[in-house]
């Protein structure tokens, strides 16, 4: 079994954002990027099933800039086999980005393709659904429990409702959720042996992708900032001013 | 223009945030059509039907629809698509799955989790966990929107009388089974639309300390929500998780117990109107953005409150 996983770098979860004072965007100049969050539980469930050989190869892909490797190299830290970088030096939306995805994935065949069920950055939630449709694949978006068997693979995937457990004939998209399991950090002699491993680089023309955006940003601005209110003494005086003042209780 | 709002449902109900998707859709046009896709979902029609903001109701009955896969529902969807210039869905788990396979099969980059609508292309939606507030206008022909339920009223509920159209099945590529679902019941009001919330964080330590916040959420009638931490460390189960991954509220009170307020659980509640920190860390972050902020041992606090709530003589329903 081959297994794809697509990656992405984003702000750091930890850096408070600066909206930029012309509302062009946010300030990235000297911000700490990382691997989108739940991308790290999807290089993480795809390097256990090839520990437990139920994979044989695991292939780590990003779609970005020129530091955006940095992505797949720390994946390539944590166990996958080698990597592929798709250049691009603007932002692409979840459509072109699954149209890029669909076109590797056509030359790589992998079994499965698992990736972050959303970015924290753009926040869309679309790409791994996207690119499941367009392969006319099925799809386990939200996932927190992962079960490989026999050309099938079992999901469990956190709803509103709970927890859905569904069966998905392979080829399959897995998205991850935060809770799918602990990614592991690598250690330094497995970052040294990750500088060896190849990264193919391409760029979205030499795959014939179309990556035209269709959304158009007209501007970026900083939401209402919440003001902080007042401290209580104790109980009895929170419970009073929620009677008597917020008159919420 | 005419707006085709996809409804969800369990077969018998209608789910609330649908009708939050209805209302959302009013802002663009009203000629509205809402899709059922479902099986024996007879109730659920009837129901839409009287939504006066509704024009019509399209019903699709397929075994194949009774647990909305998104694989199975997708065609559908995507074979109606036709005449309408806007398809909408709520921005929950069930609008997240599926949305983004029918634009994808239309060629259409979707618009996700709008906030507000300021015309039929142009729209308000957060990123970066609520941060920034971008306005796009989508180019795209037709637009494919899911938008945040919170940030739209409900739709009125009766008065209407839609007629119900059926429609055929569509095919359904039988590439994915419904195994089953673990729901997890509770008295309690639901989380997305509790007019009172009590969430619990890292600080409480253990899922036997959530009592704690139980017997006041009973008293309250409120729903309990909880930080990421706390789902994570198994205190409580993932539907109770409020943030920018987990489920998004705008209650008239959020009470916010042991939680630090990183900002991927401010981008889930710091709409409510009013909020309540309480934490031992005076330092802690939530306070910037609490109305009342008591810094104090929760496990003093917490049934310190539940006593001046008993001698409140007003009753929450």
């Amino acid at each position: 079994m081959k297994i794809l996983v697509a990656v992405k770098r984003v702000i750091d979860y930890n850096v408070q954002i600066r909206v930029k004072e012309d509302g062009t965007g946010v300030h990235t100049d000297n911000v700490k990027m990382s691997t989108n969050p739940p991308d790290d539980n999807a290089i993480e469930e795809a390097v256990k099933l090839k520990e437990t050989s139920k994979a044989k190869e695991v292939v780590a892909i990003t779609v970005g800039e020129e530091k955006a490797q940095e992505t797949v190299r720390k994946a390539l830290a944590v166990g996958a086999d080698r990597g592929i970088h798709v250049k691009a030096d603007s932002y692409i939306e979840p459509l072109g980005v699954a149209k890029i995805l669909k076109k590797i994935i056509e030359k790589e065949k992998p079994d499965i393709v698992f990736m972050g069920k959303q970015a924290i950055d753009d926040d869309c939630n679309q790409t791994g659904q996207m690119l499941s449709a367009m392969l006319g694949w099925s799809q386990g978006t939200f996932a927190s429990k992962i079960e490989v068997k026999d050309k099938l693979i079992q999901v469990t995937r956190e709803v509103d409702e709970g927890l859905e457990t569904l069966e998905l004939n392979l080829p399959a998209i897995v998205t991850c959720d935060l809770r799918l399991n602990e990614p592991r950090y690598a250690s330094l002699p497995n970052i040294m042996k990750a500088k060896k491993k190849p990264i193919e680089q391409l760029t979205a023309k030499d795959l014939g992708a179309d990556i035209t955006n269709r959304i158009q940003q007209i501007k970026v601005e900083e939401p209402p900032k919440r003001k902080g209110g007042v401290k209580v003494a104790n109980v009895a005086e929170l419970v009073s001013k929620l009677k008597n003042e917020a008159k919420v209780i | 223009m005419s707006v085709l709002v996809v409804a969800e449902h369990d077969n018998k109900n209608l789910k609330v945030f649908s009708l939050n998707a209805i209302n959302a859709a009013s802002k663009i046009d009203d000629d509205i059509h809402v899709l059922i896709a479902g099986h024996k979902c007879e109730s659920v029609c009837k129901e839409v039907a009287a939504v006066p903001l509704v024009k019509k109701i399209l019903q699709s009955e397929s075994a194949n629809y009774e647990n909305y896969l998104a694989e199975n529902l997708t065609p559908l969807v995507v074979k109606l698509a036709d005449k309408y210039t806007h398809i909408i869905a709520a921005a929950n788990t069930f609008g997240k799955n599926f949305m983004p396979r029918v634009a994808a099969l239309l060629d259409i980059s979707q618009v996700s989790d709008v906030i507000k609508i300021n015309g039929p292309d142009n729209f308000v939606r957060p990123i970066y966990a609520g941060n920034a507030f971008a306005t796009v206008k989508s180019n795209d022909k037709k637009k494919c929107i899911t938008v945040r339920p919170t940030s739209f009223d409900s739709a009125p509920t009766s008065g209407g009388s839609a007629p119900i159209e059926k429609i055929d099945a569509a095919d359904v590529p039988n590439i994915s089974k419904f195994i089953k679902k673990e729901e997890n019941k509770s008295e309690r009001p639901e989380l997305g639309t509790a007019r009172i919330v009590i969430s619990g964080g890292r600080g409480m330590q253990s899922s036997e300390n959530f009592k704690l916040i139980n017997a006041i959420a009973d008293k309250l009638n409120a729903a309990v929500g909880a930080s990421r931490a706390a789902v994570d460390a198994g205190y409580i189960s993932n539907d109770h998780q409020v943030g920018q991954t987990g489920k998004v509220v705008v209650p008239d009170l959020y009470i916010a117990v042991g939680i630090s307020g990183a900002i991927q659980h401010l981008a889930g509640m710091k709409e409510s109107k009013i909020i309540v920190a309480i934490n031992k860390d005076g330092e802690a972050p939530i306070f910037s953005i609490a109305d009342y902020g008591l810094e104090a041992d929760l496990f003093e606090a917490l049934p310190q409150f539940l006593e001046e709530l008993n001698k409140l003589n007003t009753i929450q329903k």
